[in-house]
C-alpha cells in the first residue's frame, strides 16, 4: 500500500491541475473606441469566413455576394470556409478557442451557441458599427433583439449586438385554397373565422389540420400561434428570452394551452399525430390530406412544388381583422465577428455589405426570405408571394415574437415533452403550465 | 536461484508495449479523461468548476433519470430475453430439421445485423406510423390503427421489438453454431433411451450450449444498455419522456444542454452497470 500512495497522491494533483476548459484562452471581447469604414482604405487583409449556406439558393447568394464584395475591395481577400448547419455547431466550438479562429462566423442565435461564445468572449459586440453604417434603420427591433445579449452572456433579447441575419423566417398557417373553395369558405381574417374554418371542415369530413408530433418540437408552433391570440407579445417575449418577470402560470397562458387540448379533443387533428413524423405530416399536406398546416417559410419551396397555386400561407389572424400580428419568428444564422479577427473593421465591412439593400435583392433572386426591406422586394410568383407579404407585414408591424424553446437551455426538451404530455392527456393545462414554470423559474432567477 | 526459461520477464513486457500504448491511448485514456470529467460541473467551453461527486448525487435525485434507468432495464426483456428464447426455439428447430438451404435461412435471419441501426430505425418508424403496414395491416383484419410510438402505453414496447427484431438473428447464430458442435452420438444415446424431441432439448442440447447462451446474453444485454440509435431515430425519448434511455441523457446533456459533467457521469455510472451485469452473467455460466 505505501507504495502506491505516491502514485495515488501524483495522480490526485494531476487531476486536480487540468481542470477542463482551462487551455482555452479566454477573450476580452472589447470592441474598438474608433472604428473605420472606409474599407478599402484597410490595406491587404485576409478575412476568413465560416458559414452554412451550402444549399441551392443560400450556396448563388453568398457566392454573388462574395465576389461582388472582392470586385468592389481588392484589397480584402475572403477566404471562405463552408459546412453543413450541423458541422458548423458541432466544429465552431472548438474553433473559436483555438489559435486560428476565423474572422467572421455565422453563429447559431440560441443561448447554446451565440450566447456560450459571449459568456466565453470569444464574439466583439457590432454596436459601434452599427452606429457607423446604421443597422438599426435597416433592421427592425424586433429582427436585432435576437442576436442581442449582455455582455455576460446572461440575458437573450437586450444589451450588445453581437450578429447581423441575412435572412427571416416566419411561422404561420399554410391553407389549401381548394378545399377552402370546396367548403364554401374564403381564407379566415379573424381568430373566430379560422377556428369556425376548424370546425367546418371537421364536419364535412376532412381533416381540418396536419401535425406530426412524434419529434416533440412541431407541436411547438402550433401552441405558440394558439398563444399568441390570448397572451400579450411582451409577456410571450419575456417567456420565450428566460428573462424574469413573467410567469407560465397565468390565466391567459391557461387558456392557451386549453385551447389547444380541445383542438384535440374535437378531432381538428390527425389521429394518432403524436406518433406521426413532422416530415410525413407535411408531405401529406402536400398530396391534399388537410385544410389548414402550421409550419414555417422553409416549407414555402416544397409545398409550392407539391401543391402548386392550390396552397396559400398568411400570418395567424388577431381576434379583430385590424388587430397587430403577434407571430413566432426568427432570423437565419446571424453573422458574428470574433475576438481573434485580424481587422475587425474588414468584417464589418463585409458583413454590412452581405446585408445591404443590394444584398437583399441579390437574396430574393435566388430564392431566400430577405430579412430587411422585405416589402421592396419583388417577390417571386405563387406562394412566395403570400410569403413575403406576411413576413413583411410581420417586420413592418413589429409583430414577431421569438420561438417558444429560446428559453432556457433545456426548455426545447422540457416543452417538446410536456407538450406531448398534454396533447395526449397525460398532462392537464395547469400541471403543463407548472412543468414549464418549474423551468422558466430554476433559469430566469 | 535460476530464471525461468526463456527470455527475462521484463522483455516479455516489451513484446506487449504496442498493443497496451494502443490499448490505453483510446481506450483507458478516454475512460479516465470521462471519470475525470465527471467530476466538474463543465459547459464544454468555460473554466469548469470542481464539484467531487455532486454529479453522481444528482443522477440518484433526479426523478427522470431514474426513470429511464428503468426503461433500459425494461429494454433488456426485450433486447436479451425474448432474443434469446426465440433464438434458442429457431436454433433447435433449424438444428434438428434437415431443411434443404439451411445457409439461407441463416443469412435470412442475420440479415438485421448487417443493416445499419440508423437505417433499421427508420424502416421501422414508417412501419409504425399511423399510416404505416402494422396498421394497414390491423385495419385488414378489422383493428384499430394506432400512432404507435406516440401511444405512451407502446412507445417503449414497440421500440424494444424493433430491438427482438434485431437481436434474435445473432443470437439464433451463436446458438446454431455452438449446437453444431454437440457429438451426435449424444442425442443419439438419447433417443436409445427413449427421449422425445423436448427432453432431447433440454437435456441435451441445452446445457451444451450454456457458454453460447452466456455469450449472447452479455452481446445482447450490452445492446440493450447502450441503445442511442434507436431511440434518438424513433421517438427522441418521447412521447413526454416515456422512452428515454440513459445513453440518450449522456448525449442531450452534452451536447444540447452544455452539461458535459453531469453526461460524464451517467456515462460512468452505465459503464458500471454493464460492467457488474456482464460479469455476474459470467460467472454464473461458468459455474
Amino acid at each position: 500500500m505505501s507504495r502506491r500512495a505516491p502514485a495515488i497522491a501524483v495522480a490526485v494533483l494531476l487531476l486536480a491541475a487540468c481542470t477542463p476548459g482551462s487551455d482555452s484562452p479566454g477573450g476580452t471581447g472589447t470592441p474598438p473606441t474608433e472604428v473605420r469604414t472606409d474599407a478599402a482604405a484597410l490595406g491587404d487583409v485576409t478575412l476568413t469566413v465560416w458559414d452554412q449556406e451550402v444549399r441551392g439558393g443560400q450556396a448563388e447568394q453568398i457566392k454573388r455576394l462574395n465576389a461582388e464584395f472582392q470586385t468592389m475591395y481588392p484589397n480584402i481577400k475572403i477566404n471562405r470556409v463552408s459546412r453543413s448547419f450541423d458541422d458548423l455547431k458541432t466544429t465552431l466550438r472548438l474553433a473559436l478557442s483555438g489559435k486560428d479562429a476565423p474572422d467572421v462566423v455565422q453563429a447559431n442565435n440560441g443561448r447554446s451557441d451565440m450566447g456560450e461564445f459571449v459568456k466565453a468572449g470569444q464574439l466583439l459586440p457590432l454596436d459601434p458599427w452599427a452606429k457607423a453604417y446604421d443597422w438599426p434603420k435597416r433592421y427592425s427591433d424586433r429582427v436585432l433583439q435576437y442576436s442581442r445579449y449582455s455582455a455576460d452572456g446572461k440575458t437573450f433579447g437586450e444589451g450588445n449586438l453581437y450578429g447581423l441575419p441575412q435572412v427571416g423566417e416566419v411561422v404561420g398557417i399554410y391553407y389549401n385554397k381548394a378545399k377552402l373553395t370546396s367548403l364554401g369558405l374564403q381564407p379566415p381574417t379573424t381568430w373566430p373565422d379560422f377556428e369556425a374554418a376548424l370546425a367546418k371542415a371537421k364536419g364535412a369530413g376532412e381533416l381540418p389540420m396536419q401535425l406530426g408530433n412524434l419529434d416533440k418540437w412541431p407541436a411547438i408552433h402550433v401552441f405558440g400561434t394558439v398563444q399568441g391570440r390570448s397572451v400579450p407579445a411582451d409577456q410571450i417575449t419575456t417567456l420565450a428570452f428566460g428573462r424574469p418577470g413573467a410567469s407560465w402560470t397565468t390565466s391567459e397562458n391557461t387558456k392557451a394551452a386549453t385551447d389547444l387540448v380541445s383542438w384535440a379533443d374535437k378531432g381538428y387533428f390527425n389521429s394518432g399525430f403524436n406518433g406521426q413524423g413532422y416530415d410525413p405530416a407535411w408531405q401529406d399536406f402536400g398530396k391534399g390530406k388537410g385544410v389548414f398546416l402550421i409550419a414555417g417559410t422553409w416549407l414555402q419551396a416544397d409545398l409550392q412544388k407539391a401543391l402548386g397555386d392550390k396552397v396559400g400561407f398568411m400570418l395567424p389572424p388577431g381576434t379583430a381583422a385590424d388587430a397587430q400580428p403577434v407571430v413566432t419568428g426568427g432570423t437565419g444564422l446571424p453573422f458574428a465577428i470574433t475576438n481573434k479577427a485580424k481587422s475587425p473593421d474588414a468584417a464589418a465591412a463585409y458583413i454590412n455589405f452581405i446585408t445591404s439593400q443590394d444584398a437583399m435583392k441579390v437574396l430574393t433572386a435566388t430564392g431566400n426570405l430577405p430579412i430587411a426591406d422585405t416589402t421592396a422586394q419583388q417577390p417571386p410568383a405563387g406562394l412566395g408571394k403570400d410569403v413575403f407579404a406576411a413576413f413583411g407585414t410581420a417586420l413592418d408591424k413589429q409583430g414577431l415574437v421569438p420561438y417558444l424553446d429560446y428559453a432556457t437551455p433545456t426548455m426545447y426538451d422540457t416543452l417538446g415533452a410536456a407538450l406531448q404530455d398534454l396533447l395526449g392527456k397525460k398532462a392537464t393545462p395547469e400541471q403543463f403550465l407548472e412543468r414549464l414554470q418549474t423551468d422558466y423559474a430554476a433559469f430566469a432567477k | 536461484m535460476g530464471s525461468p526459461p526463456g527470455e527475462p520477464r521484463r522483455i516479455g513486457y516489451l513484446y506487449l508495449l504496442p498493443a497496451l500504448l494502443v490499448y490505453g491511448l483510446f481506450l483507458l485514456y478516454p475512460l479516465g479523461r470521462a471519470v475525470h470529467l465527471s467530476l466538474f460541473e463543465w459547459d464544454g467551453i468555460s473554466l469548469g468548476k470542481f464539484v467531487g461527486l455532486g454529479n453522481y448525487l444528482e443522477i440518484l435525485q433526479d426523478k427522470g433519470l431514474r426513470a429511464s434507468f428503468g426503461h433500459a432495464l425494461v429494454l433488456i426483456v426485450f433486447y436479451s430475453a425474448l432474443p434469446v428464447v426465440i433464438g434458442l426455439a429457431l436454433a433447435s428447430v433449424l438444428h434438428r430439421a434437415k431443411v434443404r438451404g439451411l445457409g439461407l435461412f441463416r443469412t435470412i435471419i442475420f440479415l438485421p445485423q448487417v443493416v445499419a441501426m440508423v437505417v433499421v430505425a427508420v424502416a421501422w418508424r414508417q412501419i409504425y406510423s399511423p399510416d404505416g403496414l402494422l396498421n394497414d395491416v390491423l385495419r385488414a383484419v378489422g383493428l384499430n390503427g394506432r400512432g404507435w410510438l406516440g401511444d405512451y402505453a407502446f412507445a417503449l414496447p414497440a421500440v424494444g421489438v424493433i430491438g427482438t427484431w434485431f437481436e434474435t438473428g445473432l443470437v439464433t447464430v451463436l446458438l446454431l453454431a455452438g449446437m453444431a458442435r454437440i457429438p451426435r452420438e449424444r442425442f443419439e444415446a438419447a433417443r436409445l433411451d427413449g427421449a422425445n424431441a423436448f427432453r432431447e432439448f433440454f437435456a441435451v442440447t441445452l446445457p451444451a450450449v450454456r457458454g453460447e447462451i452466456a455469450v449472447a446474453v452479455t452481446l445482447t444485454v450490452i445492446a440493450a444498455l447502450r441503445t442511442f440509435d434507436l431511440v434518438y431515430i424513433t421517438t427522441s425519448g418521447g412521447p413526454g419522456t416515456s422512452t428515454s434511455v440513459p445513453s440518450y441523457e449522456v448525449y442531450h446533456r452534452a451536447f444540447e444542454l452544455g452539461q458535459v459533467g453531469s453526461a460524464a457521469a451517467i456515462g460512468v455510472c452505465l459503464t458500471v452497470l454493464i460492467f457488474g451485469i456482464t460479469f455476474g452473467v459470467n460467472r454464473l455460466a461458468d459455474r
